[in-house]
C-alpha cells in the first residue's frame, strides 16, 4: 500500500465523481476518460498488463469516443432548465450510500476470510501475453467464440437501432 | 489494511459513485456512463482477487475481466444506439420525460 496506490486511487475516484456530478455532459465524458485511465493504471499496478492495455484500448479508445459522439448527436451538452439531477435524487443518493456502507462493512469485516490471510503473496504472478493467448485458445475457447458472436450481434444491432428510418416507412 | 482490502474499498466506492449517478442523473447518456463505471469497479475487483488470490497462475480472474471488458463494449454500443434512436423519436434524452412505452 504505497504512495502510488493512493495517488492512482484518488485520481480514479476524482474522475468518477466528476463524471457523475459535473453539469456539462461533455465535461462528464472527459472526466470519465480520466477515471478509465486511473483504472488502467490500477490494473498495471496489479501486474495485469494485458488487462490494463485492453482497458486503455477499449474504454479510452472506443467507449469514450462513442459517448462523445452520442452526446454530440443528441445535443446533450445543453444544460436542461430544471437541473441535471432527477426529482428523486435524494432517494438515489441514500441507496448508493447504503450500498457503499454494506460493501465497505463486508470488506473491512472479513479480512480473515480473504484468500491469502497475511496480505500479498511476495512474488508477483506472471501473466504473459503468450500464456493468455494459450488460455484463450485452449480452456476458454468456447467463451471466446460466444463473445465473438455477441460482438457481431451487438455491432449489427447497434447499426440497425440507430439507423435513419426511411421516409416511406412511417 | 491489506492491499486487497484497499483495492476492494476503492472498487466499492467507485461502484457506489456509479450507482448514485445511474439513479440521480436525468440524461440517458450520463446513466449509461454511470453503468460503465459500475462495470469497471467490478473488473477492478476481479483483477484484485486474481492478483492476491491463492492461484494466480490459473488466470481465471484475468480472463473474466477480459471477457467482461468485451461484453461492456458491446453493451455501450447498443445502449448508445438506443439513446440516439430515442432522441430521434422523442427529441429529448431526459429519462424523467420518457414515461410512455407506446410510441
Amino acid at each position: 500500500m504505497g504512495m502510488i496506490f493512493y495517488v492512482i486511487a484518488g485520481l480514479t475516484l476524482a474522475g468518477g465523481l466528476a463524471a457523475v456530478l459535473l453539469k456539462n455532459t461533455v465535461h462528464c465524458a472527459l472526466a470519465l476518460t480520466v477515471a478509465f485511465a486511473g483504472l488502467a493504471l490500477q490494473f498495471l499496478e496489479l501486474d495485469a498488463q494485458f488487462a490494463g492495455f485492453a482497458q486503455i484500448l477499449v474504454y479510452i479508445g472506443a467507449v469514450a469516443i462513442l459517448v462523445v459522439f452520442a452526446i454530440l448527436l443528441t445535443r446533450g451538452s445543453e444544460t436542461p432548465k430544471d437541473g441535471v439531477f432527477s426529482r428523486t435524487w435524494l432517494a438515489g443518493m441514500a441507496i448508493a450510500a447504503a450500498v457503499f456502507a454494506v460493501l465497505g462493512w463486508a470488506v473491512l469485516g472479513s479480512t480473515q476470510a480473504l484468500p491469502v490471510p497475511g496480505g500479498a503473496p511476495t512474488a508477483a504472478p506472471t501473466a504473459t501475453v503468450m500464456q493468455i493467448g494459450n488460455a484463450l485458445m485452449g480452456r476458454y475457447v468456447l467463451p471466446l467464440e460466444i463473445v465473438a458472436l455477441l460482438l457481431t450481434a451487438a455491432l449489427i444491432g447497434a447499426v440497425i437501432v440507430a439507423m435513419h428510418e426511411k421516409a416511406g416507412t412511417e | 489494511m491489506t492491499p486487497l482490502a484497499g483495492y476492494l474499498l476503492v472498487a466499492a466506492l467507485l461502484f457506489a459513485i456509479g450507482l448514485a449517478g445511474a439513479l440521480t442523473r436525468r440524461n440517458a447518456i450520463l446513466v449509461l456512463i454511470s453503468i460503465e463505471l459500475m462495470l469497471n469497479a467490478a473488473n477492478l475487483n476481479l483483477i484484485a482477487f486474481w492478483r492476491y488470490g491463492p492461484h494466480p497462475e490459473a488466470l481465471t480472474g484475468m480472463m473474466f475481466a477480459i471477457f467482461s471488458i468485451a461484453v461492456a463494449a458491446a453493451e455501450a454500443a447498443v445502449g448508445l444506439g438506443l439513446v440516439i434512436s430515442i432522441y430521434r423519436h422523442a427529441h429529448t434524452t431526459d429519462i424523467d420525460l420518457m414515461n410512455r412505452m407506446k410510441g
